[in-house]
């Protein structure tokens, strides 16, 4: 193979990427305000953090993002398709993927078929096909264990390819969820917390797999996290949740000094 | 578990293929041999429960498809083999349908049938879904009951039971199946491997891992772009196509059929032969089916030994049969879950583990 490791694996047609627009959003569980009044704008091939302190909202910003939680108010933009009114399903065919804070792997199946899983939207044989496995079914799957076994080389996790997901470590699952939203080839990648849990070695590690993403892939990554030292170093724009509102947005520097932000994570310890 | 060690694959297309080892293709061909040999060797009582054996393995296999690999609990076993049984019956009874056609379109009506009862499932999981296809239990129950083409005529007194004509093939009264045990036997064993060596496959491909992902985790799943409405009704489908033939065969392989054979125990019998033999695995319905099915068997003949041939004994013993075998079932059940929850599959996978790596322990 003459590729880079890095290099994004060919691929039929790679997924267009758009700018995403929050536009107002506000979310909100009974009498628990989630998010009030968002406005965010994330642009193409760039790295946006999202930080802030626990129960912020950043979560519920990627769920309404996914489809998973509906806002009341509000509309979220990619390109010109409003993900409020779009079904969770669709969200891959728009080449948009994430993965979970608490890890939601298909736990009893191996590393490769989880990957696989991420190729779903990209193969299109019919069941007669499936049940005979033969001829063009087959070279479907076996085209897509190409792009997948790129995917494993990129995070280095060729040794448990063929291990069942749920009996693997916490730091090379957290790995693996990303390899599964990496299968699916997206323009847009959602992450919430990959570094979570993990040793300064797995971080710097998972810092250095989501630059190489962005660069060689140019794929663009909403990333939430809490490690402020890797969010500052990665990010090219951070935007600060807290109590469900939007409290700063900007370079990293300019987050970091400004009043608000520091207030509320001054608040927080105290 | 350990896995083999001193193979390589060249290409994907190889590392991808069913039976890498030449173990397991030793273990395919005694399989097929056994097959093959057994109508030759048995008396015709045996073969008839040989025969119970492999359309129970179909049913299950179905079963499987939908419980074991896509993780919808169903308690709608039996109403889904009376589809198919029905089906075919009428099919012939009625029409005048020659079986193989009969036999066939019973599987697509069944499988039309079985998204209709899947379609709760878009809404509801776990023990609501088990709810809702107990009432599809019910309904069907209650149409077999009092629908009246449904009903038969057998020695000239109305009943309840369907008589199944057994359609002769090209006139030739030969070519019955419930009168030939034999060429019972070729049918159902030929279907059982098609339906295995399918299912098998179904697995290798994105529509069988979406079913799989939707029983490890759904909402990723989805987020994954599967659909999980038209995923589940097609687990529906594709579990009720196959348990509808099964119930094709059972009504094939009798003069009549009626509703006592598709009842709720017969939903639960089926549903013990998945958890036994191993949830989401193909050999795992088959040894689940088999088990289920001959330790009746094994227990009657064990009581004939223990008990005497005089009259009195033999009713008494006939009476307390029933209650022991569901006792035995229970008691093997909870057993399995306790020890092997994932079933007889996996033990037999350990033993063969064991061996492999003997005399060392580890
Ligand atoms: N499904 C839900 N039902 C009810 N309340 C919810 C739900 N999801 C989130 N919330 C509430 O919304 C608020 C924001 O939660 P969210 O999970 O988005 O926070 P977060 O910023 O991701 O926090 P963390 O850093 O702990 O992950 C919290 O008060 C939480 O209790
Ligand atoms: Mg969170």
């Amino acid at each position: 193979m003459t590729l880079s490791r890095f290099a994004r694996p060919y691929e039929v047609n790679s997924p267009p990427r758009r700018r995403l627009v929050v536009d107002h959003i506000s979310l909100s569980f009974g009498g628990v305000k989630a998010l009030t009044d968002v406005s965010l704008q994330v642009e193409p091939g760039k790295i946006f953090a999202i930080i802030g302190p626990n129960g912020a909202g950043k979560t519920s910003m990627l769920n309404c993002i996914c489809g998973l939680y509906r806002p009341q108010h509000g509309h979220i933009w990619y390109g010109d398709t409003d993900l409020v009114k779009t079904a969770p399903h669709r969200l891959a065919h728009l080449g948009i993927a994430r993965s979970f804070q608490n890890i939601e792997l298909f736990n009893h199946m191996t590393v490769l078929d989880n990957l696989m899983l991420g190729r779903h939207v990209h193969m299109k044989k019919n069941l007669l096909t499936a049940l005979l496995y033969w001829g063009s079914g087959q070279a479907e799957e076996i085209r897509h264990r190409e792009f997948v076994e790129h995917v494993i080389d990129l995070l280095q996790i060729q040794g448990i390819r063929k291990q069942q997901v749920g009996a693997l470590a916490y730091g090379l699952q957290k790995r693996v969820e990303l390899g599964r939203a990496l299968a699916v080839n997206p323009g847009l990648l959602l992450l919430d917390e990959p570094m979570a849990g993990m040793n300064v070695e797995e971080k710097e590690d998972v810092a250095r797999y989501v630059l190489d993403i962005n660069e060689e892939w140019g794929i663009t990554i909403i990333l939430i996290e809490h490690d402020m030292g890797v969010v500052m170093d990665i990010s090219d724009t951070v935007a600060v949740l807290d109590f469900g509102r939007c409290i700063a947005v900007g370079a990293p520097d300019q987050v970091r000094s400004d009043p608000a932000v520091i207030k509320a994570y001054l608040g927080e310890q105290e | 578990m350990a896995t083999q060690s001193g193979i390589y694959h060249q290409t994907y297309a190889s590392d991808m293929q069913l039976r890498p080892t030449t173990m397991q293709r030793v273990r395919l061909v005694l399989v097929a041999a056994l097959l093959v040999i057994i109508p030759f060797v048995v008396d015709s009582s045996t073969q008839r429960l040989v025969n119970t054996v492999v359309i129970a393995a179909i049913g299950a296999i179905g079963l499987n498809v939908l419980v074991g690999y896509t993780g919808q609990i169903s308690l709608g076993q039996g109403a889904f083999l009376a589809i198919g049984a029905y089906s075919c019956g009428l099919l012939q009874a009625y029409l005048n349908v020659p079986w193989p056609i009969a036999l066939l379109a019973a599987a697509f009506i069944s499988a039309l049938l079985g998204g209709l009862i899947g379609l709760p499932s878009l809404r509801l999981k776990g023990l609501y879904l088990a709810v809702a296809t107990l009432a599809a239990q019910q309904i069907v129950d209650w149409v077999i009951i009092n629908w009246d083409p449904i009903d038969g005529e057998i020695n000239g007194r109305a009943t309840d039971a369907l008589r199944i004509p057994g359609n002769a093939l090209f006139g030739n009264a030969d070519l019955r199946l419930n009168n030939n045990d034999t060429l019972f036997y070729i049918v159902a064993a030929a279907i059982l491997v098609v339906v295995a060596i399918a299912t098998t496959n179904l697995f290798r491909t994105h529509i069988g891992r979406a079913f799989v992902a939707i029983r490890d985790q759904d909402i990723a799943a989805e987020v994954m772009g599967v659909n999980l409405h038209r995923y589940k009704v097609l687990a529906f489908m594709v579990s009720s196509f196959i348990v509808g033939i099964a119930g094709a065969l059972l009504a094939l392989q009798s003069t009549a059929i009626s509703f006592e054979r598709f009842s709720l125990s017969v939903s639960i019998e089926y549903l013990a032969m998945i958890i036994i033999g191993g949830l989401g695995t193909v050999s795992g319905s088959i040894y689940g089916a088999t088990f289920i099915v001959v330790l009746p068997e094994v227990l009657r003949s064990i009581g004939r030994m223990l008990t005497g041939t005089d009259a009195a004994s033999l009713s008494e013993f006939n009476r307390v049969l029933p209650f022991v075998q569901e006792g035995v079932f229970g008691v093997v059940i909870v057993a399995t879950l306790i020890i092997e929850p994932e079933g007889i599959q996996r033990i037999w996978r350990n033993i063969k583990d064991y061996f492999r790596l003997w005399p060392f322990s580890y």
